[in-house]
């Protein structure tokens, strides 16, 4: 039913054939009726709707966008209060969403990597815990993981008068993380532009470096030289301006900390259960991308005279990296639809916001879901379009 | 001229290469790196380990009823013992826990019988798992035949976690081969809307569609048949999970070459008999492991409807730590629960990789 035979249609030639053996005659036939199935079923649902709308007096429509939201939100990118709209409220919980997935993503990768590698080790008690970490935090459900730090964990902290406290600009308390934040004076731009020069200056070089070694042969420390211009000339800039930023430390005051940067615990709580979770899944990925390189490979590079860090980096790496890429991006695609978890614990995200606050407000279920789901469908296709993008680059050209 | 005719016996290796410190010169102390990582280890280990082992054994209180039980610094597991009728059965009447005790006895013997590869005719423990076992199990825990009705909003527990996986499982694998086979198929309009209803479920987070199951899914009957909450979880986990499912099998079906498609044609065989005895048989096999890591995952995503009002194991555990009769057990609920969760998630992860071995007939394409 699915797939035309092909030795059929070479059959149907033949006059003695009935009509309803022709695979073209079926093909049409069963399409036909498929679509006629889905219509008929789609016109159900869209005639029952209707009427239970119309029954619970529910409007529909996006004008709801622009009404008053009137409830607050515990943290905003942007400027929101009571009276901002309902589409104010949606730019909110997008935002944050991206903040939980910017902030998840950079920091599964760091995590992942490490034990990764760690797994791979040849040190044997390295080797065993990274392979307990893995298994024991992928088989533990991520809403689980994400509960617990926040109610076994992060409740359980002192309150701000015991706050436990790292040095004396950093505490942690009930009420969240206290940490310093910066106060720009005048010219903290020079920094930039130093930054940005050194930036410029490092790609020049490197170029330069490698034109040099195609030529001669002769390689220069690219890293390390790119590296000491990228410190190095930002900071003679931010002593010779004179140290135009400084911290405001957070003061505990009454009851609570003033000043400095505040985060909240949900926030801790969600990037701790997101990051272990999802940290598990990468290191997998990049053990199995680093194993995928056949073992010839390390052998030919050591037979040509590269020490251990120059295999990995110059030939190991860029193999892995095509084949430990196209599951990793599956895997931040995990991580952003997880952090949809954090309505679990009212870290106010798009699912949270939008889905769970703005919905019980209007009752606009078809829209604000509709709105949702696109939100993550649009992401989706934007990684899928960047892995496609990838692999073409990455792909093997052979010659 | 001296000759010695007899051969110099071997000696043996030097004794920092061999036995526990050639051991531990090649494995912990290989270069001045690998002693560092390996201290460091060792005493994140002597700083985590006696504390942990410690709560949870030595100073823990196993035996009580109450909080007033757990009198020393370690772990109250009083409070699992306690509650482990609710962890177990949920909100289940007392006097009816011996259908769900049949349930989960029905459970390990058609699971044993499907997956041991010595017992006999295990392709009729499939058929029985994918048909009987879903019918005598609701008829056990929902009621009928002279069994008093269970409402469903007294399951809960573990038993509630089994039943959505079991019932994802039963119906994902199906939907989702028809999926596969669906997006591959010659039909525009087949292939199109299949995959259009794949990459939709695919494409968004488990709890949007928990959503709109509870939500919406009222709004699409008609307005005097009421759905009831655990099925419209069902319908919505079931449908996301065949979807991923799809796309495992699309991979296998992908990786068949296409003489074996070409020689069912050959031989004559219907598309559908071509699928079954030919390509479906091979395809299963080497989509094993994607197919299980899917249903971990089913596994572990079962415990999101507790963001929509069921009270599975994870759900009831929280609940119980809300109790004001036991402050403080926070800890307890959620190592235990993670340790059930896991002990069933590396169990299949380890069943898979086993499987995998005992398939592996040496071809790889």
């Amino acid at each position: 039913m699915f797939r035309k035979n092909t030795l059929s249609s070479a059959m149907a030639e033949s006059a003695s054939m009935r009509f309803w053996y022709n695979p073209t005659f079926r093909s049409v036939f069963f399409q036909l009726l498929f679509i006629g199935l889905l219509f008929l079923l789609v016109a159900t649902i869209v005639n029952n709707t209707t009427e239970n709308l119309e029954q619970r007096g529910i409007t529909t429509g996006f004008d709801f966008l622009n009404q008053e939201a009137g409830f607050g939100i515990l943290q905003s990118l942007i400027e929101y209060d009571e009276t901002h709209t309902f589409g104010r409220t949606f730019v909110v919980g997008l935002l944050n969403t991206a903040l939980i997935s910017v902030l998840g993503i950079a920091l599964s990768t760091i995590v992942g990597f490490l034990v990764g590698i760690g797994r791979l080790s040849g040190n044997w008690l390295i080797a065993r815990l990274s392979t307990a970490y893995i298994e024991i935090f992928r088989n533990i459900p991520v809403l689980l993981q994400i509960l617990f730090w926040y109610i076994a964990v992060l409740r359980t902290l002192p309150s701000p008068r015991q706050s436990i406290a790292l040095g004396d600009s950093i505490f942690l308390n009930l009420r969240g993380l206290y940490l310093p934040s910066p106060v720009f004076h005048e010219g903290p731009e020079l920094v930039l532009i130093a930054l940005a020069l050194a930036l410029v200056v490092t790609i020049g070089f490197i170029r330069w470096s490698h034109q040099r070694q195609e030529k001669t042969g002769k390689s220069l420390p690219n890293f390390r030289i790119g590296l000491g211009l990228l410190v190095v000339l930002p900071l003679i800039t931010w002593f010779a301006s004179g140290q135009p930023v400084s911290w405001d430390t957070p003061v505990l005051k009454g009851f609570n900390f003033r000043g400095g940067f505040a985060v909240i615990p949900e926030l801790i709580a969600l990037l701790l259960g997101l990051t272990f979770y999802t940290a598990s899944y990468i290191a997998e990925n990049v053990r199995s991308g680093i194993e995928a390189i056949n073992k010839g490979q390390t052998e030919a590079s050591g037979a040509l005279g590269l020490h251990t860090g120059q295999t990995m980096r110059l030939v190991i790496v860029p193999q892995a990296m095509r084949v430990a890429i196209p599951p990793l991006a599956t895997n931040y695609m995990n991580l952003i639809k997880n952090s949809s978890l954090a309505t679990a614990i009212g870290y106010p995200e798009l699912v949270n916001v939008f889905m769970g606050t703005t919905l019980n407000q209007t009752g606009q279920a078809i829209e604000i879901i509709a709105m949702t789901m696109a939100v993550y469908l649009t992401m989706n296709l934007l990684v899928s379009l960047f892995m496609n993008w990838f692999n073409k680059r990455m792909a093997l050209v052979e010659r | 001229m001296i000759v010695n005719p007899e051969t110099i016996p071997s000696r043996p290796a030097p004794a920092s290469r061999r036995g526990i410190i050639g051991w531990l010169r090649a494995n912990l102390f290989s270069s001045p790196l690998n002693s560092l990582l390996s201290l460091s280890g060792l005493i994140f280990l002597a700083w985590a380990l006696p504390p942990v082992v410690q709560w949870v054994f030595l100073e823990a209180n196993f035996l009580g009823e109450n909080k007033d039980a757990c009198t020393s610094e370690g772990a109250c597991w009083v409070f699992v013992s306690a509650r482990f009728q609710q962890f177990l059965y949920g909100f289940y009447p007392d006097t009816e826990l011996w259908r769900v005790n049949l349930f989960f006895f029905e459970m390990a013997a058609v699971l044993t019988w499907v997956l041991w590869d010595k017992m006999p005719k295990r392709l009729w423990g499939g058929i029985w798992f994918l048909t009987g076992f879903p019918l005598t199990s609701f008829f056990l825990l929902y009621g009928g035949f002279g069994l008093e009705t269970v409402e469903t909003h007294k399951w809960g527990g573990l038993m509630l976690t089994l039943v959505l996986s079991l019932v994802g499982m039963v119906i994902a694998l199906p939907v989702g081969i028809l999926l596969a086979l669906g997006r591959r198929s010659d039909m525009p309009a087949i292939s199109s809307f299949c995959t259009v209803f794949i990459e939709l479920w695919r494409g968004v987070p488990l709890i949007t569609i928990l959503f709109m199951a509870s939500v919406m899914l009222p709004l699409f009957v008609p307005g005097d048949i009421e759905l009831d909450k655990l099925i419209r979880a069902m319908i919505g986990i079931s449908l996301f999970e065949a979807a991923l499912i799809a796309e495992v099998i699309r991979g296998g079906l992908q990786a068949m070459p296409k003489g074996q498609y070409e020689a069912a044609d050959a031989m004559g065989l219907t598309y559908w008999q071509g699928m079954r005895q030919i390509i479906m048989p091979q395809v299963l096999k080497i989509s094993i492991p994607g197919i299980v890591n899917t249903f971990v995952q089913l596994f572990k995503d079962t415990s999101l409807v507790l963001i929509i009002g069921l009270f599975d194991l994870l759900a009831v555990m929280q609940a119980g730590i809300a109790d004001v009769n036991w402050p403080n057990v926070a800890i307890e609920g959620f190592v235990f629960t993670g340790f059930v969760f896991w002990l069933f998630c590396f169990g299949i992860s380890r069943y898979s990789q086993l499987l995998e071995r005992k398939l592996d007939t040496g071809h790889k394409s």
